[in-house]
C-alpha cells in the first residue's frame, strides 16, 4: 500500500513539474502548417485520453473489485467464453475512433504537403536547403544569395524549401513552422512552410548524421517582407561572391559559424533535381519533373 | 595499414581499456574454474552438445540476461551523458557507438533470445510433445545466435563498435562516413544470428503444426503456443528480407558495390525500405509472444478461463498480417507524398483495433475472477496501463501529418520504450518468474520479486515519461549533448534519476535469483501456481522426455479440466521412448561461423575461404551421417515416474 502512495506522489510530482513548463515548441506554432499539425496533435491527445481513461478506469475497478482477498473462500470464478455484444463494442468503438482519426490524418497530410492555405495565389519564395557534414547551406536562387547555418525568411509569404544533402540523410526541421522532411543525396524533397509572425526560431537537422549531428542546427529569423528585401539588398551589396573553390571548402566535414555570400552554389553544383538520375552526372541536369507532390 | 593496426580501436577511452581487462580476466577465470572443478566434460556432454529443447531454452535465457546487462550498462551511459547540458562524460563518437550497440543488443541479442528461451522451454510442453520437430537444428539455431551475439560484443574491444544507429541507414553506414569496421560487425553478426532465427522460425512452425498431441486441434492450443506459431510465421516471412538487406550492405562495404551509395546509381532509401520491411514485423515478433505470456498469466491468477479466446486468436492473425503493411510509417518524412503516407497511416492505426481487443479481453478475463497479486500478475497488471500509453502514442505517431513533428524526436523514443519495455521486458520477467519453477524446480521469492517490480515499474515511468515532453519541445533523438538554453536539462536529469531506479530494480531481480537459488524450498510439486495448461502436468524440473505418455486434450485448458473435472489426462500404458542423440556439430559449426564472420569483418580472405569450405564440410558431414537416436526403456521411465501421477492415473 505504501508503495502505491509513493508511486502516486511521484506521478503527481512529475505532472506538477511539467505543468510549470513553457509551452513546448511543437504546440506553440508560428505558422499555418505547424498550426494544422498542432491541432491534429491536440485532437489526437483528446481522443486518446478517452481510451486511456477508459482502460485505466476499468483496470482499477476490476482489480479492486475482484481481488482474491476480498472474496469468500469458496468463490469459484465462472467459465465465460465470450459475448458477441461485448466483443462487438470492444471492436466497434476502436474502429470508429480510428476511422475518425484516419479522416483527420488524410486531410491534414494533404494540407501540410501543399502550399499553405491562403497563400495559393502568390508565388512562393524558393529556398534550396542542403546539408553537408554538419552545416546547412541555404540558397535563394531568385535573390541570388546564399547563407550558411542561418535562414532569414519573410513573414506572410509561402516558402518552398527544396531539400537535399551532400552526405548522409538529414532532415530539415523548424518545429514552430511545421514538420520535418528528409534531405537526401539522390533526390530533392519539397517542404511547404510559412511564418505568420516575426521572430527567431530554432531549426535543426533531426535525422542522425554522424559525429557532428547534435550541433547541426541553424537559426531562423522571420521578418516583415520589407525588412527581408532590405536584408537581401544589403547582402548583395556587401557579401563576398561564392566561388566554386570556396564552396568545396565549405563542404569539408566540420562545424562553422554563420556566413553569407552573394551568388549561389546552384550553378556549379546543381541539385539532384532530375528524377531517376540518382546522382548519375550525365543526366543530372535534365529536369523530367521534380518531386512536387 | 599494417596487420595489427586494423584491430586497434579507432576511438579508445579508459572505459574501453578497462572493459578489455575485465573481459580478459573473466575469460581466464572461467577457463581456470572449468579446469579446476573438472567441469569441461560436464559442460560438453550436458550443455554444449545438448539437443534438449529445455536446456537450449535455459541457455537462451542465460544469454538474454547477459545481454540485458550489456544493453543496460549502455543505457545508463546514455542517460548519464544527457543528464546535464554540455556534458563531457562521453564524446560524440563514443555516444554514437553506445546508442547503436544499445539498440542492437536490446532488440536482436536480448529480446529475441528471451522470447526464444520461453518458446523453447514452453511450447513443446504446452503441445504435449517430446521435443521440437528438428532438435539438432534447434541447437544450431541457438549456437548461431550465440556466436552472432559474441561477434557483435567483441566489436568494442577489437576494431571498434558500429556507430550509425541500430537502423544503420546508408549512406551514413557506408565506407565514406563510417570508416571503422564497426558496421561490418553489425552486418555480419546480425546475419549469423538472423540465420539462426530463421531456422528457428521454420523449426517451431513445423513443431506446432506436426508435433501436437493428436487430440489437440489448432483451436485447443493454449494462447502462448498460438502466439508462438504466429510469431514464427512472421519470422519465416520477415527474416529473409533481413538476410538480403544485410547481404547487400555487406557487398557495399566489402566488395565496392554501389547499392546504397550516394553516387553511381545507389539508392539510400532502399536500405530504409528493406530494413523496415523486416524491422516493423520484428516488433510484432517481439510483442506477440509477450501477449501470449500475459494471456496465460492473467487467466491463471484470475482463476478464470481466458475471455474471448477466438477473438484473441483472430486478433493475433490480423496483427501479423497488418505488421507487413506498415513499414513506410518509419519514414513518413521521406517525401513519398500525401497519398502513400495516408495509406500507411491508415494501416498503421488499424493495428490499434486488434491490439485493443486484446487489452479489453485481458481486462474482461480478470472481471469476475479471483485475482491474486503474484509477481507475474503484477507485471501483467502493470503492463496494461503502461502499454496502453505506448499504444495510444503509437496511434498518434501513426498519423502522418503529426508524425512530421514527432519523427526522430524523443517523443518517438518514449513511445517505443513504452511499448517494448512493458510489452517485452515486463512479459519476459513475468514469464521468467511464472515458469521458473518448471525450469529449475524452485520458486523465486515473491517478496523480493515485488520489490523488483515496483522499482522497475516506477523507474521506467520516471525515465521515459519526460521524453514525450522533450520530444515535443524539439529534442531530436541521438543528440549526444544539448546547450543549456534549450531548456531540456531538468527533464533529462529526471530521466537519468529514473534510469538509476530502474537499474536498482534489475539489481534486486538479480539478487532475487541468487537468494532464491540458495534459500528457496525445493519440494514445491509440479504445479505450484495452480495453473491451467499442459506444461504443469510434467514433473518439476521436467524429465528429459517431457511426458511419459501422450496427454489427452479436450480444451485449451486440459490440465485444469483434469484437476477440476477429473478428466483423465494420460491414457494407455507406458512404452519405450525414442530420443535424439546429442551432437557437437551445431556448436562446432557455429564456432566456425564465428571465425567466418570475424574474417569477413576484417576482410581477411584466406581464413574467410577456409571457414566457408569448413561450413559446407559440416553440412556435408551431417547429410551423410547415420544417427537413429536411442530408446529409453520402459523400466527406466517407470523408475523416474515412480512418484508422479502418470503411473497412478490408471488406478483412478
Amino acid at each position: 500500500m505504501r508503495m502505491k502512495w509513493a508511486f502516486l506522489s511521484v506521478v503527481i510530482g512529475v505532472l506538477a513539474v511539467l505543468a510549470g513548463c513553457e509551452p513546448v515548441m511543437v504546440l506553440d506554432p508560428k505558422g499555418p502548417q505547424a498550426e494544422t499539425i498542432a491541432d491534429v496533435i491536440w485532437i489526437s491527445i483528446a481522443m486518446m485520453a478517452i481510451v486511456v481513461i477508459a482502460v485505466f478506469g476499468m483496470l482499477v475497478y476490476i482489480v479492486t473489485k475482484y481481488r482474491a482477498s476480498k472474496q469468500s473462500a469458496d468463490y469459484e470464478p465462472p467459465h465465460i467464453e465470450g459475448n458477441p455484444i461485448v466483443e462487438g463494442i470492444i471492436v466497434g468503438i476502436p474502429i470508429i475512433i480510428i476511422a475518425v482519426l484516419s479522416i483527420i490524418t488524410v486531410k491534414s497530410t494533404y494540407v501540410v504537403e501543399a502550399t499553405p492555405e491562403g497563400y495559393e495565389d502568390q508565388k512562393p519564395l524558393v529556398v534550396y536547403a542542403s546539408t553537408s557534414d554538419w552545416k546547412w547551406h541555404f540558397s535563394y536562387p531568385e535573390e541570388g544569395i546564399e547563407t550558411v547555418n542561418y535562414l532569414y525568411i519573410p513573414t506572410d509569404r509561402a516558402l518552398e524549401f527544396r531539400l537535399y544533402s551532400y552526405g548522409p540523410i538529414t532532415a530539415f526541421w523548424i518545429p514552430q513552422l511545421g514538420g520535418q522532411k528528409y534531405a537526401m543525396s539522390d533526390m530533392i524533397t519539397t517542404l511547404h512552410l510559412a511564418a505568420d509572425e516575426p521572430g527567431e526560431y530554432m531549426g535543426r537537422n533531426s535525422n542522425f548524421s554522424g559525429k557532428g549531428f547534435a550541433e547541426n542546427v541553424f537559426d531562423v529569423k522571420a521578418m516583415s517582407p520589407k525588412e527581408f528585401e532590405e536584408w537581401v539588398d544589403e547582402v548583395k551589396k556587401t557579401a563576398p561572391t561564392l566561388t566554386e573553390e570556396k564552396f568545396e571548402e565549405l563542404l569539408l566535414p566540420g562545424h562553422l559559424g554563420r556566413s553569407t555570400f552573394s551568388g549561389t552554389h546552384l550553378e556549379f553544383s546543381p541539385p539532384p533535381e532530375g528524377h531517376g538520375s540518382h546522382g548519375d552526372d550525365a543526366d543530372a541536369s535534365e529536369e523530367h519533373g521534380d518531386h512536387d507532390e | 595499414m599494417t596487420y595489427f593496426d586494423r584491430f586497434a580501436i579507432p576511438h579508445p577511452s579508459p572505459a574501453i581499456y578497462a572493459s578489455m581487462v575485465a573481459i580478459g580476466l573473466t575469460v581466464i577465470a572461467i577457463l581456470f574454474g572449468l579446469t579446476y572443478f573438472k567441469k569441461w566434460g560436464y559442460l560438453w556432454r550436458e550443455w554444449l552438445t545438448t539437443v534438449d529443447h529445455k536446456r537450449i531454452g535455459i541457455m537462451y535465457l542465460i544469454a538474454a540476461l547477459l545481454m540485458l546487462f550489456r544493453g543496460g550498462v549502455d543505457a545508463i551511459m546514455l542517460r548519464a551523458q544527457t543528464a546535464v547540458p554540455d556534458n563531457t562524460l562521453l564524446d560524440a563518437q563514443h555516444y554514437n557507438e553506445v546508442f547503436t550497440t544499445h539498440g542492437v543488443v536490446m532488440i536482436i541479442f536480448m529480446a529475441m533470445p528471451f522470447i526464444y528461451a520461453l518458446m523453447n522451454f514452453i511450447v513443446p510442453l504446452q503441445i504435449g510433445a517430446r521435443d521440437v520437430a528438428f532438435p539438432r537444428l534447434n541447437a544450431l539455431s541457438f549456437w548461431l545466435f550465440f556466436m552472432g551475439a559474441m561477434l557483435f560484443n567483441i566489436s568494442f574491444v577489437v576494431g571498434g563498435s558500429p556507430d550509425a544507429g541500430w537502423t544503420s541507414y546508408f549512406p551514413l553506414a557506408g565506407n565514406d562516413f563510417s570508416t571503422s569496421v564497426g558496421t561490418n560487425y553489425y552486418l555480419l553478426s546480425i546475419q549469423i544470428a538472423g540465420i539462426g532465427t530463421l531456422i528457428s522460425g521454420i523449426n517451431f512452425m513445423t513443431t506446432i503444426f506436426k508435433m501436437r498431441v493428436p487430440s489437440m486441434t489448432l483451436m485447443k492450443m493454449p494462447m502462448f503456443t498460438w502466439t508462438a506459431l504466429i510469431t514464427n510465421a512472421i519470422v519465416v516471412f520477415a527474416f529473409p528480407v533481413l538476410t538480403v538487406v544485410l547481404l547487400l550492405g555487406t557487398m557495399d562495404r566489402l566488395f565496392g558495390t554501389h547499392i546504397f551509395t550516394m553516387t553511381n546509381g545507389g539508392m539510400d532509401m532502399l536500405w530504409a525500405n528493406l530494413f523496415w520491411v523486416w524491422g516493423h514485423p520484428e516488433v510484432y515478433i517481439l510483442i506477440l509472444p509477450a501477449f501470449g505470456i500475459y494471456s496465460e498469466i492473467v487467466s491463471t491468477f484470475s482463476r478464470r478461463n481466458l475471455y474471448g479466446y477466438k477473438s484473441m486468436v483472430a486478433s493475433i492473425v490480423i496483427i501479423s498480417f497488418l505488421s507487413f503493411l506498415v513499414w513506410a510509417h518509419h519514414f513518413f518524412t521521406m517525401g513519398q507524398g500525401a497519398l502513400a503516407n495516408s495509406i500507411f497511416s491508415i494501416t498503421t492505426m488499424a493495428i490499434a483495433i486488434p491490439t485493443g481487443i486484446k487489452i479489453f479481453n485481458w481486462l474482461l478475463t480478470m472481471r469476475k475472477g479471483r485475482i491474486e497479486f503474484t509477481v507475474p500478475m503484477l507485471y501483467t497488471i502493470g503492463f496494461i496501463p503502461i502499454f496502453t500509453i505506448g499504444g495510444v502514442t503509437g496511434v498518434m505517431l501513426g498519423m502522418a501529418s503529426a508524425d512530421y513533428q514527432y519523427h526522430n524526436t524523443m517523443f518517438l523514443v518514449a513511445h517505443f520504450h513504452y511499448t517494448i519495455i512493458p510489452g517485452v521486458v515486463f512479459a519476459m520477467l513475468a514469464g521468467l518468474t511464472y515458469w521458473w519453477p518448471k525450469m529449475f524446480g524452485y520458486m523465486l521469492s515473491e517478496k523480493i520479486g515485488k520489490w523488483a517490480f515496483w522499482f522497475i515499474a516506477i523507474g521506467f515511468n520516471v525515465t521515459f515519461f519526460p521524453m514525450f515532453f522533450t520530444g515535443l519541445d524539439g529534442q531530436a533523438r541521438r543528440m549526444y549533448t544539448y546547450s543549456e538554453a534549450t531548456g531540456y536539462g531538468p527533464l533529462n536529469l529526471l530521466s537519468f534519476a529514473g534510469a538509476i531506479v530502474l537499474m536498482a530494480g534489475v539489481a534486486i531481480l538479480v539478487y532475487n535469483i541468487y537468494y532464491s537459488t540458495r534459500y528457496a524450498p525445493r519440494n514445491i510439486g509440479s504445479d505450484p501456481w495452480n495453473a491451467r495448461t499442459l506444461e504443469w502436468a510434467t514433473q518439476s524440473p521436467v524429465q528429459s522426455y517431457n511426458f511419459a505418455r501422450t496427454p489427452h486434450v479436450e480444451s485449451t485448458e486440459a490440465f485444469w479440466d483434469h484437476k477440476k473435472k477429473g478428466k483423465p489426462l494420460f491414457k494407455g500404458k507406458i512404452e519405450k521412448i525414442h530420443m535424439p542423440n546429442n551432437s557437437g556439430m551445431p556448436f562446432i559449426m557455429s564456432s566456425i561461423f564465428f571465425v567466418w564472420g570475424f574474417s569477413f569483418v576484417f576482410s581477411m580472405w584466406i581464413p574467410a575461404i577456409i571457414t566457408t569450405i569448413a561450413i559446407f564440410a559440416c553440412m556435408a558431414h551431417r547429410s551423410f551421417e547415420k544417427d537413429d537416436g536411442y530408446y529409453i526403456p520402459v523400466e527406466e521411465i517407470e523408475a523416474t515416474e515412480k512418484d508422479s501421477e502418470v503411473l497412478t492415473d490408471e488406478t483412478r
